[in-house]
């Protein structure tokens, strides 16, 4: 990874409705961010996020009232600098794009490692996308029918570029690899995947809660 | 839905020829056929409708007792368009009936005339009843409701049980082996993620569902995770079964020698052709020295992919994992 140590520690806000969740997450991060708060649902977080302006929030991405991107959209004006990483069980498409489309950074599985999560934390303070290999599936999916008629916007579909670091990450190769498999800079690669997830954000061709089902089975 | 109908129709033919017999009989015995033809017709009337009922109540348990919550909607609608044919002509035939008797005996001015009491007198009763039928009705509806609730409720349970508490028992009896702790635990969690997240019923055969099952058995085999990400899907003929073993051997390879914990399976689908990937972190291998008689990768996945008309490549090197690329182009039969 190409990290550069930042000066001072990222700031951390967990966010999850299970005491044994954030705990669990918090001692497996150890020392390497620093936590400076948790909140079990959509108002305390929101109060322990504009009181801490942390760097960056691990988001679960359902919640007691409300989900995820309702806690994103509310602090929005009050810690315009904090960035979103949703930490998710679910495996349903249309929870992990909504907490996407509302401006989370990326996407992991509570399974993941504490130094790939550790990791995915710093990349998303630098102002980096995160990727699982599942979400990369899942906008392959999104974007599969390739560009659209004449009049589509360039949001609309993925280059061949992106395609292709896409697809390198659902076979779960890191950034580092995908780039030297493409015989890219990580610089590059981490640019696509940017440029991925703001299509992804901004495009209003697809209904995106539906494509799921409708690509599931030919 | 065609097995009813047809036994429907049956039993109206059925009750037809009861209705001419005891018709014929009766005439045998010397009735007036003023007498008869209101009699027959009203009984038949009365047989269609007393059956209908009984037909009405079946529908209504086997909702109640039905599963599938979502197929429910159609399938009433069909039993009710049925019900209401055959309720008005169950009907007609009772009516024609009695003033077909009450003519032939000349009583029908009479009957005119005491039409009118009877008639106030059936609204004095619906109006005294009516609150306390429709009371009635509600209650049962609502106990049917709760009674639907239970069930599921206890079916969750069930589920529940079955998964998450057996397995949590037996985590706390095999604390000190963490290898089988995490093998029950993705064991359990797959379970459950399957039955939340996928769509309910059997559906086809599918290449995900075919990966997704031989990744299920790997991981239970061989206590390593096997993440599975699938992009498209295609039903699963004889040669995307084929695709789908060779890949759970370059997953079963992945598992046993590589001492990676996890192994990345990725399928995608494009205009019918499939590519999956199966790659691990772990140690690689040097492919040139691996002995001829080493069946897995040789017979297993290469020339299995070569027979159905794909491609295998392995790409390893000692330290930096391995990756089995397959590849599977679209059948002749689908190109021009």
């Amino acid at each position: 990874m190409t990290s550069p140590t930042p000066t001072s520690r990222v700031t951390v806000v967990l966010v999850d409705d299970h005491a044994l969740v954030r705990s669990g997450v918090r001692s497996e991060l150890g020392d390497r961010v620093d936590v400076v708060g948790d909140a079990e649902d959509v108002a305390s977080a929101i109060a322990v996020i504009a009181q801490t302006k942390p760097d960056v929030v691990l988001l679960d991405v359902h919640l007691p009232g409300g989900n995820g991107d309702a806690v994103i959209e509310a602090v929005r004006a009050l810690s315009p600098e904090t960035k979103f990483l949703a930490l998710s069980v679910s495996d349903a498409a249309e929870d992990v794009i909504r907490v996407i489309r509302a401006g989370a950074r990326g996407y992991v599985t509570k399974t993941i490692s504490g130094d790939d999560l550790a990791d995915a934390i710093h990349r998303v303070a630098e102002g980096d996308a995160v990727f699982s290999p599942r979400l990369a599936g899942f906008v392959l999916d999104a974007f599969a029918d390739g560009p659209a008629e004449t009049e589509s916007s360039d949001l609309d579909a993925l280059t061949p570029r992106e395609r292709e670091v896409l697809r390198l990450i659902a076979r779960g190769y890191t950034y580092k690899e995908a780039a030297k498999e493409l015989f890219l800079s990580v610089k590059t690669v981490e640019t696509h995947v940017s440029s991925v997830l703001r299509k992804l954000q901004l495009s209003n061709r697809h209904e995106l809660s539906r494509w799921a089902t409708r690509r599931r089975i030919v | 839905m065609r097995r009813p109908r047809r036994a429907g129709a049956a039993q109206l033919l059925v009750l037809g020829a009861l209705g001419v017999g005891a018709l014929l009989i009766a005439q045998l015995l010397g009735f007036g056929a003023g007498l008869l033809w209101p009699a027959s017709a009203a009984t038949v009337g009365a047989a269609i409708l007393w059956r209908q009922a009984d037909d009405a109540q079946r529908a209504r348990w086997r909702a109640a007792t039905s599963r599938a919550t979502t197929r429910l909607p159609q399938f009433t609608h069909i039993v009710t368009r049925g019900l209401v044919a055959r309720s008005v002509l169950g009907l007609l035939l009772v009516t024609a009936g009695m003033t077909g008797f009450l003519a032939a005996h000349g009583a029908l001015t009479q009957a005119r005339r005491a039409l009118l009491p009877i008639f106030v007198v059936i609204v004095g009763l619906v109006v005294i009843a009516g609150p306390w039928v429709l009371e009635t009705v509600r209650e049962l509806t609502e106990e049917r409701r709760a009674r639907i609730r239970e069930q599921e409720r206890a079916e969750f349970a069930a589920r529940v049980h079955d998964s998450v508490l057996q397995t949590l028992t037996l985590i706390q009896r095999n604390a000190s082996d963490p290898i089988e702790v995490l093998r029950l635990a993705r064991g359990s969690e797959r379970e459950l993620r399957g039955w939340l997240y996928t769509p309910r019923g059997d559906g086809p055969a599918t290449l995900q569902a075919a990966l997704l099952a031989a990744a299920a058995d790997v991981e239970d085999e061989h206590g390593v995770q096997v993440d599975v990400v699938t992009v498209g899907d295609v039903p699963a003929d004889e040669r995307v079964g084929a695709v789908v073993q060779a890949a759970r051997e370059a997953m079963v390879n992945a598992a046993k020698s590589s001492g990676a914990p996890t192994v990345s399976v990725f399928a995608e689908v494009t205009d019918g052709r499939v590519q999956v990937f199966v790659r691990d972190r772990g140690r690689g291998f040097d492919l040139a020295a691996v002995p001829a008689d080493r069946y897995g990768v040789r017979e297993s996945i290469v020339a299995r992919m070569a027979r159905n008309g794909g491609t295998a490549e392995i790409r390893t090197a000692p330290g930096s994992g391995t990756e089995v690329r397959l590849d599977l182009p679209p059948t002749a039969a689908v190109r021009p």
